[in-house]
């Protein structure tokens, strides 16, 4: 035991004090946090002041509200007119509002060069305000009433829909797409993990063997101890990894936030701005904006403790048990060419799973999400999607049975990987088949 | 007393019988040769002794008990293939494999900053494997697996790769350490090493121990019963004078004196062949042919070859 925990502390060590592993944990949230930061930055900095030429054929909208960088202009000139001049004047855009515009519900906006997103919201609503206010005088000139801005305020509705699914009786369950995605991103960070660390294993084990010094380490320690400890060190690396970058990147967007963003702007708001206006637009009369009740909803209905705890367990089991098979692969090869063969086993379920997991998030209950939920090569990943959209007392039975599977199957490969990689760490210069593998799961000690 | 004995130890890889009912005896405290060819099957008995791996049949008893995994501290190892951690630093990974081996990091720490100066290294502590040459490196490695003060050391080709003056240094620790009372396997091709340094041996071939014993018993029982004459005089009356109980296997002259070789037959003794040549050369000196370790391994491994072709 002691001797693993040395092993273990090793592996860890070596790695963390590597200028590679510094540089990694330091530029991977920058270039997270750069990518963020930089396309807001982006969508603010080609915000130049707008000065908005309005031609008001319905005579309807003067002295509308300036802000900081759109700033309007009058003309009582005739569109065809005003767009003859538009070119040659200062003007950066003109909006063109028709004299039926209570009909279309629309206006036009020319410009010599796209506005941002900021500026054309910013014009969408001063406008959409400034109609609202007449419909409602031409209301109140028509009723007469003073309570009608109460009655408006009544009636202005944003309606919420929340789909639930029956298709089976009595079994009604609430789907929400934002849990799906919460349970997605766990999804992703497993199978990253396992892709980066299982790799790192398996160069670990060539490492050793390549330099020889496997033999003076096994002369004190068991095969087995030093492939697990190996395994073990190489995890912590990985999870210390992982902490690291969501501590820097929240603290760098935060610092960011302060520094570069003190004007009003929202910064989840200007994130949107990397989809297209068009894009926004479609979302947004698709679906209602989630409300303040909503988000806190798809946190109460996702059980982040269960969550949390479930993320754990099928990180460190899926991690295990594909560890256990890099370490294989590593010993079984001289050198890292070699191991093209061998990785195709191995990297072809977790890309699937990765697929299924995608589909998962639309159909969560469908077969195939099922069972490679259950499989354990595949399930760390797929679970994950299950977990976040299936209600837990509906989904216990096949959660319990898809633990306790990847339990098994990771005991199992562990023994077999261990097996392999007795024998394969002494072999040398030898090309290795699958034959060959097979044989040495069944070589007595 | 010995330290170590294999009984009938047996390991078959696949269709390959690495070691076929192999038997060796090491006293304690003295140096053993394993002596055979490549592939002969001595790393195979060397991993099983490490218990790197296990026997198929046989045993394997270490101070009077079955081999087991506690004794692994008290076993150093010194593979053929050397190699360390290009990229660990150097006292650092020695400070490391000496904690594999069950030294508290204390203990570690003392013993190394000994050895590092002993050895004139200290300045290397900080420094990464892969800036030491090579012969460096085995140094440290040398180190490494001596640390730890083991009761049995296992040195496979522990001279190769060395400079001579380094190879000294090696030959006198190893002595030394004999001296301090631990038992070495010495597992080498070197046979000048082996009749220098070694109390026994046991030479391996194809997978069976072909000879065994002390290396003095060995090359008495080698003997021919030849001697080696240095005289001045003539050839024919030299040759003339050795009859049927003498038989000339060599003569040759250089500038005034004349070497022959002659084995005595008939259980003569050497006295015969002093009185039978007396009268006709003036003789300058006669010794005893000692067989060399060389020439024991290559006429054992190429009797075993006629004898046994098939295996």
């Amino acid at each position: 035991m002691r001797k693993i925990l040395l092993i273990i502390q090793r592996e860890y060590l070596t790695r963390v004090k590597k200028k590679s592993f510094l540089i990694m944990t330091i530029i991977g949230p920058l270039l997270m946090a750069a990518l963020m930061i930089g396309s807001i930055w982006m969508s603010i900095g080609i915000e130049e002041s707008q000065k908005v030429l309005v031609v008001d054929e319905s005579r309807m909208f003067a002295q509308l509200k300036n802000s900081d960088r759109v700033h309007f202009y009058y003309t009582t000139m005739k569109l065809s007119e005003a767009k003859e001049k538009f070119h040659e004047s200062e003007y950066t855009s003109l909006i063109y509002i028709h004299p039926k515009i209570f009909e279309g519900n629309a206006a036009e906006l020319f410009y010599k060069k796209q506005p941002g997103l900021l500026a054309y919201k910013y014009i969408e609503s001063t406008l959409e305000e400034r109609l609202e206010q007449y419909k409602l005088m031409r209301l109140k000139r028509m009723v007469k009433s003073e309570l009608l801005d109460d009655f408006y305020r009544d009636i202005k509705t944003s309606l919420t829909i929340k789909p639930i699914n029956y298709s089976e009786p009595g079994k009604e369950k609430k789907e929400s797409k934002e849990a799906g995605y919460i349970g997605f991103v766990f999804a992703v960070l497993i199978y990253l993990f396992i892709f980066m660390y299982g790799v790192q294993v398996m160069r670990g084990v060539i490492e050793e063997k390549t330099s020889r010094i496997i033999e003076v380490i096994i002369s004190s320690v068991k095969p087995f101890e030093l492939m697990m400890g190996k395994i073990m060190g190489i995890a912590l690396v990985g999870l210390t990894q992982f902490v690291l970058w969501i501590i820097l990147t929240t603290g760098i967007i935060t610092i960011a936030k302060q520094v570069f963003f003190k004007e009003k702007y929202n910064i989840e708001e200007v994130a949107k701005g990397q989809m297209s206006i068009q894009m926004m637009r479609e979302l947004q009369s698709e679906k209602p904006q989630l409300n303040q009740e909503e988000i806190s909803s798809v946190i109460d209905r996702i059980n982040f403790p269960y969550m949390i705890g479930m993320f754990l367990f099928y990180f460190m089991g899926g991690y295990l048990l594909y560890g256990a098979l890099f370490a294989a692969i590593g010993s079984a090869v001289d050198s890292e060419s070699d191991t093209q063969q061998f990785m195709l086993p191995v990297t072809i379920p977790l890309i699937f799973a990765f697929m299924v997991a995608q589909s998962a998030m639309q159909n969560p209950q469908g077969p195939v999400a099922v069972w490679a939920s259950i499989i354990p090569l595949t399930s760390p990943i797929v679970m994950m999607i299950r977990i976040a959209t299936v209600p837990f007392n509906e989904l216990a039975p096949q959660l319990l049975l898809s633990m306790v599977l990847l339990v098994v199957a990771f005991v199992l490969a562990t023994l077999m990987a261990g097996k392999i990689y007795r024998t394969g760490i002494l072999m040398y210069g030898k090309k290795v088949n699958y034959k060959e593998l097979w044989k040495w799961i069944f070589f007595k000690n | 007393m010995e330290i170590l004995s294999t009984h009938d130890v047996t390991k078959v890889y696949g269709n390959q019988t690495a070691l076929n009912a192999v038997s060796i005896k090491v006293p304690e405290k003295s140096i053993f040769g394993l002596l055979g060819p490549n592939g002969a099957g001595k790393t195979s008995l060397i991993r099983i002794i490490n218990q790197i791996t296990g026997p198929d049949s046989g045993e394997v008893i270490f101070n009077g008990e079955k081999l087991n995994s506690k004794h692994i501290n008290q076993i150093g190892y010194l593979p053929e293939e050397r190699g360390l951690y290009k990229k660990m630093e150097v006292g650092e990974q020695a400070l490391y494999l000496a904690r594999l081996k069950g030294l508290s990091k204390k203990d570690a720490t003392d013993r190394l900053k000994y050895w590092f100066e002993k050895f004139d290294i200290k300045p290397w502590w900080n420094k990464k494997i892969e800036e030491l040459s090579k012969g460096m490196a085995q140094k440290v490695q040398f180190i490494v697996t001596v640390l730890h003060e083991p009761s049995l050391l296992i040195l496979d080709e522990p001279f190769s790769g060395f400079d001579p003056i380094n190879a000294n240094l090696i030959r006198d620790e190893i002595l030394e350490l004999k001296k301090n009372g631990t038992t070495i396997i010495l597992s080498t091709h070197n046979m000048s090493s082996v009749e220098e340094l070694c109390d026994n041996i046991a030479l391996i071939n194809r997978a069976h121990k072909i000879l065994d014993g002390s290396v003095k018993d060995i090359k008495n029982q080698f003997k021919t019963n030849t001697f080696e004459i240095q005289f001045k005089g003539n050839h024919i009356g030299f040759t003339n004078a050795l009859w049927s109980e003498f038989e000339l296997i060599d003569i040759n002259k250089e500038d005034e004196i004349s070497k022959a070789k002659v084995k005595l037959l008939n259980n003569k003794k050497v006295n015969h062949l002093l009185t039978t040549i007396l009268p006709e050369v003036e003789i300058v000196s006669i010794n005893e042919v000692i067989p060399s370790m060389n020439e024991i391994f290559i006429q054992k491994i190429n009797e075993f070859k006629t004898n046994y072709p098939n295996i």
